[in-house]
């Protein structure tokens, strides 16, 4: 391995700063009096305080997750604080506005469109600040289109019917151990309706930054696309770099009912902890959507962040006809660890998913790919192809696959590739000898290795993904 | 425009050049034949600034400048091309994105403008047509799935793309029928001009047929033993390299 590389792979991450605003954070400690104070401060309806105690109730009887392939200090869930907000939110700004300037200059900093009358106009931004969201873009505009883009928190005092009906009807409060813990203290995150026969007229985004030291983000985003409607919609993560690890536990659910279409995006780069594996996000997901018949579920994801990742966007093919993809690129460098992948669950006729996970690993990082494929009694004709590609940079780093595939129908078709390659000295030396520097030349090979994937982002951020694998591998070449 | 004096360089340990000398003026063209293993390619590697070859003494001086001095993408950049013996291949990156990154990296350090995407694919799809490969190998991932033949003519694509001062071509012949040894021939004459030098690295002299070189020199146990002309390429091909090493002994 050349030391050209070595050096190069030395990382800045970009994102690192600290917005300077007073917050208001509940002191640390978990127990039912918090999960009170936590509705109580979002102002809930009492069904849905009864809702968060319930999976409270849940998460005390449940233990960690041990079978991923990583390693980490088991959070002390007593030492984080559970919701923090800016001084500033508590008045709840009516429109953007109103809201501090100073928090929207933190989107602006990231690059994120903020105000509507900007170049990127195509995207409507829902920004959630810590615990709270701090205000969404473009709301009027979808509104005529009927289209419903808040915050998590904003629906379930304006939609109750819809949040009271899809709400843990795809990831149940007791799925898992994050879940549950999600289900009882969530604090803020997206809602999404698309009424029927409606295709969203523009992107739909959400960011989410977490400021605040010593704080877990408990992200909850539930997209319903009903009948015949089409929705694109896209999350961005950052956080400051901070010594000790912070916790982000998010629970996605996406509902598409007959012939409907939902494509989720995210480009995740949480702070990865510094090149001594000091610090980072632990990022323990439950990502999962329920497609009826002829509906279609894609997820394609960006994964370049975080210390720890534990996610595994899921597709549950219940109508006969529906369609699940998984595209996925997860890059690891210093001492990142990933464990990631998906769960095409075929319940219904003719089913059919698609899984591309991309893979690459640097320093002395580790990258595990895990996927389920099931196909159902049901699921006559079904079929799925998946294919795992590894990129190894250097010999310190792991790559491990673990596909699990279960089929209890025999008309059921599943095919399976999976290859591991490595970022040589002879295709460097290729590169230079062409003129081009070292730095270049992985972040070409790196692109070229997850084309496959960025074809599936959106535009506007397909560009975006690339220069962030290029950051993330970025370093002065020695 | 380059002058090697004395030099040795070694691999892990192993002494493979050992005291080679070799001028190079431009407008010249050198042959460079010699049995296996003799470190012809590692002459190539250690030119072009290849890790893994550590140079223990001598100098080469590169339009009066030490070559040394130099990392492998700035010795690019300051026109030394080496074709392959075997291209590597890149998996996933076009042969379009590849070589405009090259064109554009080297354009750059002439001070040149970077050329526009329009103005890149005319010039890459005619120069295709020229060394008789399809368009659609610009599509292709960089050498992926070539037959050697193909690679060998991607690698003169590529030279003849950038346009270098030196040419090191590096056993280009060897693999080919004689219709794409024809085809890396014309190429190569096509490049030959006042203020370029070439250097062709061959095992056999069928190639010298079609490329006539100015001088032939004979490589063996890592320096160069006897330089000629053209004629001493048919003498090798008649007695062999043994007859050289009794010569020399
Ligand atoms: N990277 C390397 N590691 C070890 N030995 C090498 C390496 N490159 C070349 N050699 C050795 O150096 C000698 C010269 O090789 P080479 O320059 O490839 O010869 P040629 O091109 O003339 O056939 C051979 O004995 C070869 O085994
Ligand atoms: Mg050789």
């Amino acid at each position: 391995m050349s030391e050209h590389i070595e050096e190069y792979l030395k990382s800045e991450y970009s994102a690192g700063w600290v917005t300077d605003v007073e917050s208001l954070t509940i002191p640390p400690g978990l127990n039912e009096d918090v999960v009170r104070l936590i509705s109580a401060k979002k102002e809930e309806p009492e069904w849905m305080l009864e809702w968060r105690l319930k999976a409270f109730r849940s998460w005390l009887e449940m233990t960690e997750p041990q079978w991923a392939h990583v390693k980490y200090p088991k959070p002390d869930f007593q030492a984080l604080s559970y919701y923090s907000s800016p001084k500033s939110m508590e008045d709840r700004p009516k429109s953007l506005d109103e809201v501090d300037p100073e928090l929207l200059r933190t989107y602006e900093k990231l690059g994120i469109p903020v105000h509507e009358q900007e170049v990127l106009a195509g995207v409507a931004v829902d920004m959630v600040f810590d615990s709270v969201s701090v205000g969404t873009t473009f709301r009027a505009k979808l509104k005529e289109a009927g289209v419903i883009f808040c915050s998590i928190s904003e629906a379930v005092h304006e939609y109750p019917e819809l949040v009271k009906k899809y709400l843990g009807s795809v990831v149940p409060q007791k799925d898992n151990f994050y879940a549950a813990l999600n289900s009882a203290v969530f604090s803020d995150g997206s809602f999404v309706y698309i009424p029927k026969g409606v295709r969203c007229p523009m992107e739909l985004s959400t960011y989410f930054r977490i400021n605040e030291a010593k704080t877990g983000q408990f992200e909850r985003t539930l997209v319903i696309a009903d009948e015949g409607s089409h929705v694109s919609y896209l999350e961005g993560c950052t956080a400051p770099m901070r010594d000790e690890n912070q916790l982000h536990a998010a629970v996605v659910e996406l509902v598409a009912l007959d012939d409907a279409e939902i494509k989720y995006s995210t480009v995740q780069n949480w702070y990865p902890g510094d090149s001594e594996g000091k610090g980072g996000i632990f990022n323990f997901v439950t990502k999962r959507g329920l497609a009826h018949n002829r509906a279609k579920i894609s997820w394609t994801q960006v994964e370049t962040g975080s210390a720890v990742t534990w996610k595994y966007p899921s597709c549950i093919l219940k109508g006969d006809d529906s369609i699940g993809e998984f595209y996925s690129v997860a890059l690891t460098s210093n001492y990142q660890q990933a464990d990631t992948g998906t769960k095409m669950i075929h319940l219904g006729k003719n089913t059919r998913s698609t899984i591309i996970a991309k893979g690459i690993s640097a320093m002395k990082s580790e990258n595990s790919y895990r996927g389920l494929v099931r196909m159902n009694p049901g699921a006559e004709g079904a079929r799925n192809y998946t294919q795992c590609d590894s990129l190894l940079i250097g010999d310190q780093c792991g790559a491990h696959t673990f596909p699990y595939i279960e089929s209890k129908n025999p008309t059921a078709v599943i095919e399976h590739e999976a290859t591991t390659s490595k970022v040589s000295d002879d295709q460097l030396f290729l590169c230079q000898q062409r003129g081009i520097d070292a730095e270049k030349a992985v972040s070409m090979i790196v692109n070229g290795f997850c084309k496959e994937v960025f074809k599936e982002l959106p535009m506007e951020f397909a560009v975006e993904a690339g220069k962030l694998l290029e950051v993330s591998l970025e370093g002065a070449v020695g | 425009m380059l002058k090697i004096d004395n030099l040795t360089a070694q691999v892990e340990d192993l002494t493979i050049l050992n005291g080679l000398s070799l001028e190079v003026k431009p407008g010249e063209v050198h042959a460079i034949m010699g049995p296996n293993g003799a470190g012809k390619s590692t002459l190539g590697n250690v030119l072009a600034g290849r890790d893994g070859y550590t140079v223990t003494g001598g100098t080469v001086e590169f339009d009066g400048k030490n070559l040394f001095d130099l990392e492998a993408e700035e010795r690019a950049r300051a026109g030394i091309f080496l074709a392959f013996q075997y291209p590597v291949e890149i998996p996933g990156v076009s042969n379009m994105e590849f070589l405009k990154a090259s064109v554009d990296a080297i354009r750059t350090a002439r001070g040149e403008e970077p050329m526009s995407s329009m103005d890149f694919i005319k010039l890459a799809r005619a120069k295709c047509k020229e060394v008789d490969l399809p368009q659609d190998f610009l599509k292709r991932g960089v050498n992926e799935g070539f037959s050697g033949g193909e690679k060998k003519r991607n690698e003169l694509l590529q030279m003849m793309l950038l346009e270098p001062r030196l040419c090191i071509l590096d056993e280009t012949d060897s693999g080919l029928d004689i219709d794409a040894l024809q085809v890396v021939a014309k190429g190569v004459n096509d490049l030959r001009s006042p203020d370029r030098g070439i250097i062709v690295v061959t095992h056999y002299q069928r190639l010298l047929d079609f490329i006539i070189p100015d001088y032939v020199h004979v490589l063996a146990k890592g320096r160069i033993v006897k330089s000629g002309d053209k004629s001493l390429a048919l003498e090798l091909e008649k007695h062999g390299y043994s007859w050289i090493d009794e010569e020399v002994a």
